[in-house]
């Protein structure tokens, strides 16, 4: 064998390495039951839950618990299942939050309440196509 | 309606598409004709077609261009993405600012490069045209707006569309000429210097790299395998610096706009562009050391075409919308997907069936890579900086692996690492330490001829002075995290060893330095990056003991304060103090209070309550109209330590009409540090109306009372005749009364207004002042006794939630990055000499 089939085989192997690694550490988009789940069974990797914030019947976002030093709040999404669920999360409310029409939150279940440690946010305004403003 | 100049655009369009294809046929019969005369036909065939298509390119530009600055809003690319306000220097960054014109400046840049290759390459010219014309046919597609008859199928989207047919809307039914007074601005966002150098840069860069790609893909055809390097190599030079510059430059952009608290975010867009940048740096590498010693010229070939292969992807990737959740920042999808794909397909097939049918024939060396030679090394390097860019691709690629899935009927629920920033880092930690090394003791390979014994006593220096200093910072850092520390040893040996080399190069042959100086530009990024993202601190920990859930308290670390108004806070040895809202005046240089001014239904004028100074020199008087930057507010941050070195700092939030409201970062630059702060939560709408129950207390006129535990006086009552524009009827009575609020900084100005109707009922206006919590409301007067009645109303103060941190010596980063321009320029110096002594002998 030359040296450079070993050469070869070694980076071949740092390749494989790396989808392997990538596969083992990549998230996915799961329902809040399967996240529950997943945590009873003790797996603790970060997760994706997609989902809508909770609104009463005029629309209005309900169950928005803010923290006292308005640094961190609460809030209920459900999600593509219709699961309801409060989540915490331990920074300030984005911007947009409430006007949000889709929340993706990212983290993981601690006992019976989700804690998101990031949130991105889906806003009317980025999607939807502009309206002209004819002032007329 | 202004027709003319659109169809003008999109004739030169057609034509520039045309005559693309036209000049790449020419100059492919050019390549493969042997007869003499027949070629020189076909060559100035091909040339003459190049010509016509650049001046397309530049007529297409000139009219869009005048299409932005003419403010001509029939059109949808002038009404989405320009208003009247903006000035020139933003209108041209308008220009880049949608996806079509973004083509289009890559166009541009390839339409400058082919003419430059026409004249300085003339033995390459037919072939690596055939290359350029054929790209350029297919980017020109993305911008024909062709409708295919019959089959209704779309080629392109058209700049020159006009609004009517972009935008349903049902004005167009009634008034079809309809144009709106105004556009809708480009976004404030990218209302910025950098974002008027940053796109051209990295498309510049982009561009580049077609050259070694055609170049390499015409040594194939023309069976000159080795050849073609010479030429490119300048070229994949001037790439590696400009797509470096392109990339910092950006980064610089979202440390100086955005609030993830850094320069590098790990977003795929991001990485689109890392990507082919680390294998361009790459293929560099293994091309000078087949200009050396004649190996590895496979591999070269394989890195160039990667290199433009990539740059193709990312296109896709950025462009087709396949990213969609995934990024912030990637743009809206336009229905190219398939046609960017093609163009992707079209090229990757090129270099297989080239690379594949000549693969026998390239030359290659017998002998065996010693384990102590520079090639070895050198390649080792080159194989860790595609191992890099690999790294970062996979995971960037997981959403076009969903789609793929999508495609064959399967379902795939992959998402990308929930937290990118440390995911990447975790990995690319280790590929930088790898790299650090490496470009340390492959430079010494490159100019010695090594064994040992040389090598460890070339080794010697270096090693123990980045020990020493390591060990110096790391304790006065204090910050023992084994994996920043072993990068810091790499950044510094790097630093040294490159330095030794430097001076020794320097002696004998200083034309030759700029390996050297690039390496040394290296190991300070690499000692900037460990350090600015390392050895960051959050300055603005939470100690107040308040949390929201008693259950999560041990895992909540949370990073943000809450500041009220004019009330200091001390913490990790800053005095910090929240000063109010602020906005910037648009034609003076300043900042206005916003307790000073009042709001008029357009949101970019206001009205001075009070005399308005800024550094003691008046600006505006009081009542005066002035223009503002409506959509930002200013949060003033009174920083000091101990009394001294006092700043202000003043983060930014942006009502965004496209994006939302963004926060954007103010900077304190100092040589060793950064003080970076930017507001996490504004005070909400609800906390701005939360107020309590009326008070009433009898005051009289001059006399001084408490509200709110402040001093206060009514200085006058003023009788009003008018109340803003509107006139009093003469059967009301309006009194202004003057209070005086003596704040913790300033004094404060209230002036309710009280309505008295002799026939009707009349009415209270209350006057507020967010920064002291207060609504004082005009009840009643009574003239018999000199005294009032006001109305007392408070809340809490005003109050932002912001967060700040100290990153330490982020100027090394972007000082590692000038030199490694210099290293380029030198290197690039020393090519074009040499090019320059070919061509004199006729060889080029």
């Amino acid at each position: 064998m030359k040296k450079s089939h070993i050469f070869i085989i070694i980076v071949i192997a740092a390749a494989i390495g790396v989808i392997i690694s990538t596969a083992g550490d990549a998230s996915s988009y799961v329902t809040f039951d399967e996240a529950h789940k997943m945590a009873a069974d003790g797996k603790s990797q970060s997760i994706h839950v997609v989902g809508e914030l909770k609104k009463d019947g005029q629309g209005h976002v309900v169950g928005i618990i803010p923290g006292a030093d308005q640094v961190s709040f609460s809030f209920i999404m459900i999600d593509d299942n219709k699961t309801e669920q409060v989540v915490i999360y331990n920074e300030p409310m984005p911007q947009d939050f409430m006007r949000s029409e889709k929340v993706v939150v990212i983290g993981g279940y601690s006992g019976d309440t989700f804690v998101a440690n990031k949130i991105l946010l889906k806003c009317p305004s980025k999607y939807q196509d502009q309206k002209l403003n004819a002032g007329i | 309606m202004h027709y003319f100049i659109g169809h003008l655009g999109h004739l030169f369009v057609i034509i520039s598409f045309v005559a693309a294809i036209a000049t790449a046929f020419s100059y492919f019969k050019a390549t493969n004709t042997s007869d003499l005369s027949l070629k020189s036909q076909w060559l100035i065939n091909g040339r003459v077609g190049f010509y016509i298509h650049a001046t397309a390119v530049l007529g297409i530009c000139v009219t869009l261009f005048a299409i932005i600055s003419n403010h001509y809003f029939e059109y949808h690319y002038a009404y989405s993405h320009s208003d009247k306000k903006l000035p020139t220097y933003y209108l041209i960054s308008t220009f880049w600012n949608g996806q079509e014109g973004s083509f289009l400046l890559w166009m541009f840049w390839h339409a400058i490069i082919g003419i430059v290759l026409i004249y300085v390459n003339k033995f390459w010219e037919a072939p690596v045209m055939t290359v350029f014309a054929l790209v350029q046919a297919f980017l020109a597609s993305m911008i024909l707006g062709v409708v295919i008859p019959g089959i209704e199928f779309k080629i392109g989207s058209s700049p020159f569309i006009l609004l009517r047919d972009a935008l349903p809307d049902p004005i167009f039914k009634i008034q079809p000429d309809f144009i709106p007074e105004d556009g809708t601005g480009l976004n404030p966002l990218l209302q910025n210097y950098w974002m008027v150098i940053h796109p051209p840069t990295l498309f510049l860069g982009f561009a580049l790299t077609l050259v070694p790609f055609s170049f390499c893909i015409a040594g194939l055809w023309i069976k000159k395998y080795s050849e073609w390097i010479r030429p490119a190599l300048p070229w994949s030079l001037v790439a590696g610096a400009i797509l470096g510059l392109g990339i910092l430059m950006g980064g610089y952009w979202a440390y100086e706009t955005l609030n993830f608290g850094g320069y590098w975010n790990w977003d795929p867009v991001e990485n689109a562009v890392y990507v082919p940048w680390l294998v361009l740096i790459a293929s560099i590498h293994t091309m000078i050391t087949y200009r050396n010693s004649g190996t590895a010229l496979k591999a070269s070939m394989i890195l160039v075409i990667m290199v433009f292969v990539l740059i193709l992807y990312s296109t896709f990737l950025t462009r087709s919308g396949v990213l969609g959740d995934a990024s912030v920042h990637s743009f809206t999808d336009l229905g190219l997907s398939g046609q960017l794909l093609i163009y992707l397909f079209f090229f990757v097939l090129i270099a297989i069936v080239f690379t594949t049918i000549r693969w026998k024939q390239i030359p290659i060396t017998e002998k065996e890579t010693a384990v102590w030679s520079r090639e070895f090394w050198i390649f080792i390097g080159a194989t860790v900086l595609c191992l890099m860019g690999f790294q970062v691709l996979i995971p960037t690629s997981i959403p076009v692996w969903n789609r793929f899935i999508e495609a064959f009927g399967g379902s795939s629920n992959l998402a990308p690492p929930a937290d990118q920033l440390t995911y990447y880092s975790k990995f690319q930690l280790w590929f930088a330490l790898a790299v650090g090394l490496l470009s340390g003791v492959g430079q010494f390979f490159w100019w010695k001829k090594m064994d040992r014994k040389v090598l460890l006593n070339e080794l010697f220096v270096p090693i123990i002075a980045s020990l020493l200093v390591s060990v110096v910072i790391i304790n006065v850092a204090k910050t023992y995290n084994i994996g920043y520390s072993l990068l810091l040893f790499a950044g510094l040996f790097t630093f040294f060893s490159n330095l030794k080399i430097l001076y020794s190069v320097l002696r004998t042959s200083p034309s030759l330095s700029g390996g050297a100086v690039a390496h040394i530009g290296i190991g300070l990024m690499l000692i900037g990056i460990m350090f600015s993202s390392g050895y960051s601190r959050v300055v603005s920990l939470n100690n107040t003991g308040m949390l929201i859930s008693k259950q999560l308290s041990e895992e909540f670390n949370r990073e943000n304060l809450l500041l009220f108004v004019n009330e200091p806070r001390t913490m990790a040895g800053y005095d910090i103090e929240y000063a109010g809202e602020r906005v910037e005046p648009r034609n003076k240089k300043g900042y206005v209070d916003k307790n000073d001014i009042e709001t008029t239904p357009d949101k970019h004028m206001v009205i001075a309550r009070r005399d308005i100074y800024i550094d003691g020199e008046k600006i505006f008087i009081k009542g005066e109209k002035f223009e503002i930057f409506g959509e930002n507010t200013f949060y003033e941050i009174l920083f000091s330590q101990g009394g001294k070195h006092r700043f202000t700092l003043r983060p930014r939030l942006q009502v965004n009409e496209q994006m939302g409201t963004v926060a954007s970062p103010d900077i304190s630059h100092a040589i060793g540090l950064d003080l970076y702060a930017h507001v996490s939560a504004p005070m909400t709408e609800e906390a701005r109306e939360d107020w309590k129950e009326r008070e009433e207390v009898r005051v009289k006129r001059a006399k001084e009372f408490y509200v709110n535990d402040y001093v206060a006086v009514v200085e006058k009552l003023t009788r009003l005749y008018q109340i803003g524009d509107e006139k009093i009827d003469s059967t009301f009575v309006a009194i202004q009364a003057s209070i005086k609020v003596q704040g913790e900084r300033k004094d404060y100005y209230f002036q309710p207004i009280l309505i008295l109707g002799t026939n009707s009922r009349g009415g209270i206006v209350p006057d507020e002042i967010g920064d002291l919590g207060l609504k004082i409301s005009l009840m009643n007067v009574h003239p018999e006794s000199d005294g009032l009645t006001l109305g007392i109303q408070t809340r809490q103060k005003n109050w932002v939630v912001i967060k700040a941190m100290e990153k330490p010596f982020v100027n090394v980063l972007w000082i590692g990055t000038l030199i490694l321009m210099a290293g380029f320029g030198i290197a690039l110096t020393r090519r074009f000499r040499e090019f320059s002594k070919m061509k004199a002998k006729g060889q080029e």
